[in-house]
């Protein structure tokens, strides 16, 4: 059976970035600048996936700005009829580049700000004065009429701070805050101890976000990821493996979700060497974990199986040591006790954060 | 948020993007979000220019579809209020 279409692509132009977020998603091995997709390249994975009938495109990273041709990438992308979005740490734009940046096509910028103060971002970017440029750039992109979306990932460190969160993304003129909670893939990993939310935290969580959405409705769209970690079930991850979405690696390798290079035995297959619509259809990752048919007790009897669809592939390699086994997240998994007494440990401790390395040139 | 009455006039915002796709019909485009039209939005959409307003949007349509204008008006109303509490319409004044 041919898979319906894709309706959205991360594009991950690069691995670069100025900043060291301690839970990056990206690889604990990064792509090399050399090994990066040319323009030409990507220009055509653009072509091909407008083609495929992919609707909206994250230009994302690593910072997409570490890349001198972004401008040519979004208006190659634009052309193609995508809906172009731009998922930026801020640093590295200008008001020069954001207005260009507007007018090849750009449709929103998805803004990042690591806290709501200075000390608290600044100290979780890893770069110092991240924080004010931020604040300059959002209000560059408000000059230049784009719609905003503000990013925030909350975890035990700046939990605390989440109304001052919401409050800073509505002066910035956002039209929608994006709350994620921690998720723990790639660097991510090595600071569970310093980054796990507390129970407490994340059930107050629930309330402030219940609270501002009333508040602010019409003002201020906000879409919250809550913590799979103290949940019953686990998320519909990438809604579903295969189904809706797709990701391209900085060299090219076509993967169907951000972590999916962390289940050893999948194979990715390359823009340069096949077409995108082929890979989507008939490349052995992306057919591993389509549907249904793949599952394994519990999840293969469940009634949740076609809305939560087994949970995060990448969770269950991690923690179950097997890729398609129940992600540990959801209840009826049997590790899923010790997931939650391990989170709760986890939130109990460790101070130590261990910063992103940065991306070698060669 | 603003409430809709005859005089005010809904508009697309900017991000926001009406567009029809081969195999999935009329869609509306916003950041992460992909709403499939049905035949009563596309109508609605087609009247939205930033230049009506909401009263001759549902004159419009009352007289187009025939149909009672309280009727109209609550469709409407409801469609777009929606979107608007979704960020997809802005309204002046
Ligand atoms: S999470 Fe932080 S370090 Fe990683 S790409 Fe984004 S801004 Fe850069
Ligand atoms: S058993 Fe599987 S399908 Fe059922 S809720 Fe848990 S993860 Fe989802």
């Amino acid at each position: 059976m041919t898979p319906a279409n894709p309706t959205a692509m991360l594009a991950e132009l690069t691995h670069r970035c100025p900043l060291s977020c301690p839970y990056c998603s990206n690889p604990l091995e990064l792509i090399r600048r050399d090994a990066e997709l040319s323009t030409e390249q990507w220009v055509e994975v653009f072509r091909q996936a407008g083609e495929l009938g992919v609707l909206h495109v994250h230009l994302s990273g690593g910072e997409p700005a570490s890349r001198r041709d972004l401008e040519d990438l979004t208006e190659a992308a634009a052309e193609a009829d995508l809906y172009t979005n731009l998922i930026t740490s801020g640093v590295g734009l200008t008001a020069k580049r954001i207005a260009e940046l507007a007018r090849r096509g750009l449709e929103h910028v998805q803004l990042s700000i690591q806290g709501p103060t200075k000390a608290i971002a600044d100290e979780i970017g890893g770069y110092a004065g991240g924080y004010e440029r931020k604040m300059q750039v959002a209000d560059w992109i408000a000059a230049e009429g784009l719609p905003l979306t503000v990013n925030a990932v909350m975890h035990r460190r700046n939990f605390e701070k989440l109304e001052d969160t919401i409050d800073l993304a509505v002066k910035l003129g956002a039209r929608r805050l994006e709350v994620a909670t921690v998720q723990f893939h790639g660097w991510a990993l090595q600071n569970q101890a310093a980054l796990m939310p507390t129970r407490r935290q994340v059930e107050a969580a629930e309330t402030i976000i219940d609270d501002a959405r009333n508040r602010l409705r019409g003002a201020l769209v906000i879409d919250y990821v809550a913590a799979d970690y103290f949940a019953r079930f686990p998320k519909a991850c990438m809604g579903g493996w295969g189904s809706v979405g797709l990701v391209v690696t900085p060299s090219g390798a076509v993967m169907p979700c951000h972590a999916a290079d962390t289940i050893p035995h999948l194979v990715f297959e390359n823009v340069r060497d096949r077409p995108l619509s082929e890979i989507w259809e008939k490349s052995d990752a992306f057919n591993a974990y389509r549907g249904v048919d793949w599952m394994q007790e519990p999840c293969r009897s469940c009634e949740r199986r076609e809305i939560d669809f087994g949970g995060c592939r990448c969770q269950a390699m991690a923690l179950a040591g097997d890729a398609a086994a129940t992600d540990p997240a959801c209840e009826k998994s049997p590790l899923n006790e010790k997931l939650q007494a391990d989170a709760d440990a986890f939130s109990r401790g460790g101070d130590t954060l261990v910063h992103r390395a940065k991306a070698p040139a060669s | 948020m603003a409430d809709l009455n005859d005089a005010s006039v809904p508009k697309l915002p900017r991000g926001v993007k009406l567009r029809e796709d081969a195999e999935r019909g009329w869609l509306l485009l916003a950041p992460e979000r992909v709403l499939t039209l049905d035949a009563i939005a596309i109508a609605v959409l087609g009247e939205v220019d930033g230049v009506r307003s909401f009263g001759e949007i549902v004159d419009r349509l009352a007289e187009r579809y025939a149909a009672p204008r309280d009727q109209i008006a609550g469709d409407v109303k409801t469609f777009l209020t929606d979107l608007i509490e979704k960020r997809m319409m802005d309204v002046s004044p």
